[in-house]
């Protein structure tokens, strides 16, 4: 994780005021919750003269008075900050400056979390985790959309709105009403989920297809649905990133080179189960041959005495209850924003 | 209510810049997919590159605007070969899926921190459209209003927006003629039967890339428009929603049709800010309830895009051929 260091007030160079004293100044701070106290800064003119020095204090702030309007060097004394945070790569630890009379200008270094003291193998092992976390994130989501488009030969635009949806109920779940634990709420996301699902396939889907509307018509159709679908959730969500209240701050556990929390153990323990299971659905049960069988050719399944319109509405319910369990997943992972599914998708 | 000021913001828009802007995207998309059948997801990237081909080349190369358009046209023709050569071949569907994301691809390296020194990356880029203002003939004091009421516009707007619907006329007679020769109808046939027009001895894979060049090019104009419009390109300006917007705009007019996507753009923007403006005013009335006003304050612009969803929706549902189109030329079963 690296992230900018934003000065705490924009710069204010517009008011300039000869009455006022000429600043250099910034705040030094990871994200909005890491602030760097103690760490040394100095500032030379031009002719390479000392005009000042200053050290953070604990909102991470400094600030150095120069004489007047002119060309600064400020340089950030990279030793005296904290242990396994240092410049982001690339970026120099002197960074000049020009200023006007009475005013103050804000200095911004880049600082994150130093890649230098991690060996090149653990940082290897870690990415190679959370990118095999993110995968199986995404390949719950889309479960469903690939069992629709085979079944039925949609491609559900509107399929990274269910998997938003699904973050955001089990978030109103979670904060909001009845403050269920987040296991709780993502078992009722699951379901409620489901019967969406399945609430679309029976209220517009497969009347859309008894229509004989094309194929574009039905994805127009979903496109429309994931633009009313997006604006809805950000209507009433709104569009600020929100996380939920369980399992946020955990200890880390140390597993060799991997340093693994227990909720993304979990998840990728669940993924891991739940894509196994539908496999073997897929594979052995009477319901998953169906399926398969609708998916080669769904009028002669039909005419073997299947029932298409149920396998696709238990093909719905399975992908949107799966899609809405990816969201709570990956709502866990980063924050709930309206989004978070369109990104995915 | 004043609903004079809400039908003077409706009207400003529907023939305002955007209206243009989308007209011309929704002109491209009718030669993709009303004429060809092509399920192009991604003309807001021609827009895009046509917007940025213009800024970039006058705000960082320092050219002249005249040959910023060209770069920008030159670019949407590029996009179109590059969209075409790998995806022409696949699936309809896939292809949408490709256009999608490539656009989104384009979008998200132009507006990241590292290309700020080529396209100012998120702060996005303004340059001076100062040669094309400079031939404006319409007097633009601060006083020089045209139109009637709260239905005006200034001395600058109107500029743009004659250019832009000359351009708009010019385009579509150009569509109407070429759609209209032997080239055009081997196009539609592409759009109803790809194979049979294969066994008919037509390189079908050739046809459809020029009919994306030119609807690409067409594409470009209209964010050419949006360069000159605004001076400059932002990248958030260029989000897949676009794409819909032109969509929903062309469906509505109705696609394969020559002036469906113009009047689809006019009533899209019309009904839009009608929308936009009427719930403004009406979170400003004083009856209304105390909760209900802060609910829709600010929210305007998010509940008129849902009513663009629910819209595309319903006309799938009830017309799908659109206000002017056939249906029969609707009937593409995309396989």
């Amino acid at each position: 994780m690296l992230a900018w260091v934003i000065p705490a007030t924009a710069q204010s160079e517009g008011g300039a005021d000869s009455s006022q004293p000429t600043v250099l100044e910034g705040t030094l701070r990871l994200g909005f919750d890491q602030y760097f106290a103690g760490v040394r800064l100095a500032a030379v003119d031009q002719s390479g003269t000392s005009i000042g020095q200053a050290v953070t204090n604990a909102e991470g702030q400094w600030s150095v008075a120069v004489p007047g309007a002119g060309t600064y060097a400020v340089t950030l004394d990279e030793s005296t900050l904290p242990e396994g945070i240092g410049l982001r790569e690339g970026y120099d630890s002197t960074i000049q400056v020009t200023v006007a009379q009475g005013a103050s200008r804000a200095v911004v270094f880049a600082v994150g979390e130093a890649p230098k003291g991690t060996p090149f193998g653990e940082r290897a092992a870690q990415t190679v985790f959370n990118g095999l976390k993110f995968g199986l994130i995404i390949a719950m989501s889309a479960i469903g959309l690939s069992l629709i488009y085979g079944t039925t030969g949609l491609v559900n635009f509107a399929h990274g709105e269910l998997v938003t949806f699904g973050a955001v109920i089990a978030w109103y779940f979670n904060s909001s009403w009845g403050e269920l634990n987040l296991i709780v709420a993502a078992i009722v996301t699951v379901i409620v989920c489901g019967m969406l699902g399945a609430g679309l396939e029976s209220g517009l889907f497969r009347p859309l297809r008894h229509r004989r509307l094309g194929i574009f018509q039905l994805v127009v159709v979903t496109i429309g649905l994931s633009l009313l679908g997006r604006q809805l959730i950000q209507l009433f969500f709104g569009a600020e990133p929100l996380p939920y209240t369980d399992f946020q701050v955990q200890q880390r556990w140390e597993f060799g080179p991997w340093a693994v929390t227990p909720r993304e153990l979990v998840t990728v323990a669940v993924i891991v189960a739940i894509l196994l299971a539908v496999g073997l659905m897929l594979q052995w049960t009477r319901f998953g041959k169906a399926t398969r069988a609708v998916s080669d050719n769904a009028s002669l399944a039909e005419a073997s005495g299947i029932n298409v319109n149920r396998v696709v509405l238990v093909v719905w319910a399975i992908g949107a209850a799966l899609a809405g369990l990816g969201g709570v997943f990956q709502g866990l992972d980063t924050d709930i924003d309206p989004f978070l599914g369109f990104q995915l998708l | 209510m004043a609903f004079d000021i809400i039908f003077g913001n409706a009207a400003r828009a529907a023939f305002g810049p955007e209206a243009v802007i989308l007209a011309l995207a929704a002109v491209g998309l009718n030669v993709h997919f009303g004429f060809t059948g092509l399920l192009n997801f991604g003309q807001v990237g021609f827009l895009l590159l046509g917007a940025y081909g213009t800024s970039v080349s006058v705000a960082t190369f320092g050219w002249s605007l005249w040959v910023g358009i060209l770069v920008g046209l030159v670019l949407s023709v590029a996009l179109a070969v590059a969209f075409g050569l790998p995806t022409l071949r696949l699936h309809v569907v896939m292809f949408a899926i490709v256009t999608i994301a490539a656009a989104e691809i384009i979008r998200i390296l132009i507006g990241s921190t590292d290309a700020i020194g080529l396209t100012g990356g998120p702060l996005s880029v303004s340059f001076d459209a100062e040669a094309f203002y400079d031939l404006n003939p319409y007097p633009d004091g601060p006083h020089d209003r045209y139109g009637v009421g709260t239905f005006e516009f200034t001395g600058q707007q109107m500029w743009v927006i004659t250019v832009g619907w000359v351009l708009v006329a010019l385009v579509s007679l150009v569509v109407f003629l070429i759609v209209r020769s032997p080239w055009g109808r081997v196009l539609k046939s592409i759009r109803e039967d790809e194979d049979a027009t294969r066994s008919l001895g037509k390189n079908v894979f050739s046809y459809k890339m020029q009919a994306l060049i030119i609807g690409g090019v067409i594409g470009g104009m209209g964010g050419v428009v949006d360069a000159i419009k605004t001076s400059g390109a932002d990248p958030n300006g260029f989000r897949p929603q676009v794409t819909f917007f032109a969509y929903t705009a062309l469906l509505l007019g109705g696609a394969a049709t020559y002036v469906g996507p113009i009047l689809g753009a006019i009533l899209f923007w019309f009904l839009r800010e009608w929308i936009e403006s009427f719930l403004r005013q009406l979170s400003a009335e004083a009856w209304l309830p105390s909760t209900v006003a802060d609910f829709l304050d600010g929210a305007e612009g998010v509940i008129s895009v849902a009513m663009v969803g629910l819209s595309l929706v319903l006309l799938m549902l009830f017309r799908p051929q659109g206000i002017t189109g056939s249906r029969t030329e609707m009937q593409l079963d995309a396989r």
